[in-house]
């Protein structure tokens, strides 16, 4: 099990191998599909300092707002993070991102830039919404609520032990790939296929 | 007979129980799953991580998951029951249970992609009113969460690919292709919801009622209920498993309906479910009595 303390440096990363589960400690921020939309129209330099050396959470979560005009994570489990395919590796690259938070895992692009800046994909267990909000010991401050709306908004928060397993490292390895190969084979097999016509 | 506000307050009590409490069958099928899976295992760690969850969605009457979906609101009702109070009222309870944080603000303009900030946009819910014979009134719900609803597949056979013909072997195929497909992006173990038939709008809905049954419940045809029981255990050794880290519990259930269809078309629509299976549902009889479905 490692424990990740963010932000942290490349090193660290690169360490880090498919299969492993890690607990993350200290502040990330969430973004999804606007966000990454965002991110990669232009430099933010507003949001920018939050990305170095941290992690994207893909997750539009509930918020309560209290009374004091502080806000709490309700529920917010990672959202499906193949929707930020086309701009993943850009954002990594072009903020100095560590790593991202999701779930379903992500594919040939993300890969190679993951392993070309030194980043990781860490998977969520999806649905878990409860267990990962009570993980989310404080929200510090958010980005583009209005106009982005509460799920899509970019949320800085800081998480304490907040589960992950490393499916994607910065050495190539996918257990996605791995996992979609071996269920391939066993499906042509469930059909009579050859690997050819599947 | 209820007026709207009773309605309203009903429905947004029958929300606040498929968006918090996980339905008894679906928790013995995750406890069962788990039970072939190995100590150790990141399939173990996941089905173990989503029982805790339900325990604590449960016991804080809180979403066990962020997403909540889209609310479909299935009601059966009796003569002289307007559906168009009824489908106000759903809209209302929606709204109502946002605002209470039951259901997180799930609804976006197309358009102009703001999100409505209440829940409600036109079919967000999706309302589906129908009238039958009886004297109660029959109220069922799933939150069909987006993860899952992205995975879902539509085929039309035949299917060259797949070497699938317009029969039962043929849906067997693409059925089975269809969870490959989804790999673990479902939030598996996941619930297939299946249609045979209809056209491409009804195919799907009936596949999505179809998810309203019980897992452990049995088919009435007997060929689909064997091809249920066949194609959940062909799925379950794809090794795809929870969340797609590998396993042997990747499919909970597998659910099958028929639909009438055109000569000419021959739609397999398969809605696919998360672990999550967030559905509930009330029988409100002439007097006004609630019995809770499970």
């Amino acid at each position: 099990m490692a424990q990740l303390n963010l932000p942290c440096d490349e090193t660290t990363i690169r360490a880090l191998r498919v299969g492993e589960p890690a607990l993350l400690s200290g502040r990330i921020i969430t973004g999804r599909d606007t966000a990454h939309h965002w991110l990669v129209g232009a430099y933010r330099e507003e949001v920018a300092p939050y990305l170095q050396g941290s992690i994207i959470y893909h997750c539009g979560p509930v918020v309560r707002k209290n009374a004091d005009g502080t806000y709490d994570f309700v529920a917010a489990g990672p959202t499906t993070s193949a929707r930020e395919e086309p701009y993943q590796a850009d954002v990594i690259g072009r903020y100095g991102v560590r790593g991202v938070i999701g779930k379903g895992g992500m594919f040939d692009k993300t890969r190679k830039g993951l392993v070309q800046h030194g980043a990781v994909y860490l998977h969520a267990v999806g649905g878990t919404a409860q267990s990962l909000a009570r993980a989310v010991v404080r929200v510090e401050r958010v980005f583009k609520l209005e106009e982005f709306g509460v799920p899509e908004a970019m949320w800085v928060i800081e998480v304490k032990d907040f589960p992950t397993v490393v499916t994607m490292d910065a050495n190539g390895g996918s257990l996605h790939e791995t996992i979609a190969e071996g269920s391939k084979a066993v499906l042509q097999k469930l059909l009579g296929l050859t690997s050819k016509a599947g | 007979m209820k007026d709207f506000e009773q309605w309203t307050k009903l429905l947004v009590d029958v929300i606040a129980r498929a968006t918090a409490q996980l339905p008894e069958d679906v928790t013995r099928a995750i406890r069962q799953g788990r039970t072939h899976e190995a100590e150790g295992s990141l399939a173990a760690m996941a089905l173990d991580a989503v029982l805790k969850n339900a325990e604590l969605a449960c016991t804080d009457k809180a979403p066990m998951c962020q997403d909540t979906g889209v609310p479909i609101f299935w009601i059966h009702h009796p003569v002289g029951v307007s559906t168009g109070m009824l489908s106000k009222a759903c809209a209302e309870a929606v709204r109502q249970a946002t605002a209470q944080n039951l259901l997180r603000e799930n609804a976006v303009d197309t358009l102009t992609g703001k999100n409505t900030g209440n829940g409600y946009a036109p079919s967000i819910p999706s309302v589906h009113c129908e009238e039958w014979d009886r004297p109660e009134t029959k109220v069922q719900l799933l939150l069909k969460g987006g993860g899952c609803e992205n995975t879902s597949a539509q085929y039309s056979l035949p299917d060259t690919k797949l070497g699938a013909d317009r029969n039962l072997e043929g849906a067997r195929r693409v059925v089975l292709d269809a969870v490959f497909q989804a790999q673990g992006k479902g939030c598996g173990p996941g619930i297939l919801g299946v249609c045979l038939g209809g056209d491409r709008g009804t195919g799907y809905l009936e596949a999505k009622y179809q998810l309203l049954r019980h897992l452990d419940d049995h088919n009435p045809t007997p060929e689909l209920d064997a091809m249920e029981t066949r194609i959940l255990d062909e799925a379950n050794q794809l090794g795809i498993g929870p969340m797609g880290f590998g396993g042997k519990t990747t499919l909970l259930g597998v659910k099958i309906g028929t639909l009438g269809r055109v000569p000419a078309s021959y739609f397999v629509s398969i809605a696919y479910l998360c672990w999550a299976a967030r559905r509930a549902g009330a029988v409100v009889a002439a007097n006004g009595d609630v019995t809770w479905l499970s």
